[in-house]
């Protein structure tokens, strides 16, 4: 259920701060409108806040157990995997959360995005022991 | 899915989406349907262009996505959002890669594709 709640309020938000229009995505990449960079930098600023509390206070999820972020360790993957994901995330104008969001906008032709997507994560476990990491 | 739906319907917003007029002045010029800008372009975006070339853009992009955000470990919300939130330097180099794929697509190679698109 908190999921689910989580779930929905997270779709509503996605498409009414139209951070799923592919207008707005590529007004960010021509850098003509302050429109993206305002969410994601406002979400960064809540995140660092939200963050610093959770720590301070030592606050714990609902079924007691502490919330620790995870450590992301350097890999290469973050730059070649980063590019890749620029170039899909500029053509498509969706990353993965927003391509469900579309779809339940009504947006039907997303579905085959997004099973595109799936068979991108699917090939990639496939080559994965071949890729620089 | 629910809450985009929720979104599109309950709370629908009934007009057209306010894009910077030179974005889509230039669109307009590759041929696409700007008239009525909604959340997507439908022009680019719909069941019928699935089988020519736009449709192979949905597919390849799609991939792209699917298979970046698995190499990178992350996505906008793991890496730009939460391990910037964290302060994680791998996280700032994910992003900064995120944005630099993005702005040579968007700039550089999308109008060359988008100027070959049967609309």
């Amino acid at each position: 259920m908190k999921y689910f709640v989580s779930g929905l309020l997270f779709g509503v938000i996605l498409v009414k701060s139209e951070v799923v229009s592919w207008w707005r995505i590529q007004e960010m990449f021509r850098l003509e409108s302050f429109h993206m960079y305002g969410v994601i930098g406002s979400a960064v600023a809540t995140g660092i806040l939200s963050i610093w509390i959770i720590k301070k206070f030592r606050i714990k999820t609902w079924a007691g157990e502490p919330i620790e972020p995870k450590i992301v360790p350097f890999q290469k993957g973050q730059i070649f995997g980063g590019l890749l994901f620029g170039f899909g995330w500029a053509i498509t104008g969706a990353c993965p959360g927003p391509l469900f969001a579309l779809i339940g906008a009504g947006f039907s032709v997303v579905i085959v995005t997004l099973l595109a997507a799936i068979a991108g994560t699917y090939v990639y476990g496939l080559l994965r022991e071949k890729l620089p990491h | 899915m629910a809450g985009g739906c929720v979104a599109g319907t309950l709370l629908q917003n009934p007009g057209p989406m306010r894009v910077n007029p030179a974005l889509l002045s230039e669109m307009k010029g590759y041929g696409m349907n700007v008239s009525f800008p909604e959340l997507i372009p439908n022009s680019l975006f719909n069941w019928r262009v699935l089988l020519n070339l736009n449709g192979f853009l949905m597919i390849a992009g799609g991939f792209l996505v699917g298979f970046g955000t698995r190499w990178a470990g992350g996505c906008t919300s793991g890496h730009s959002i939460m391990g910037l939130s964290n302060l994680q330097w791998p996280s700032l180099v994910a992003t900064i890669s995120f944005m630099a794929g993005g702005f040579f697509m968007a700039n550089v190679l999308l109008p060359v594709i988008l100027k070959h698109l049967t609309w």
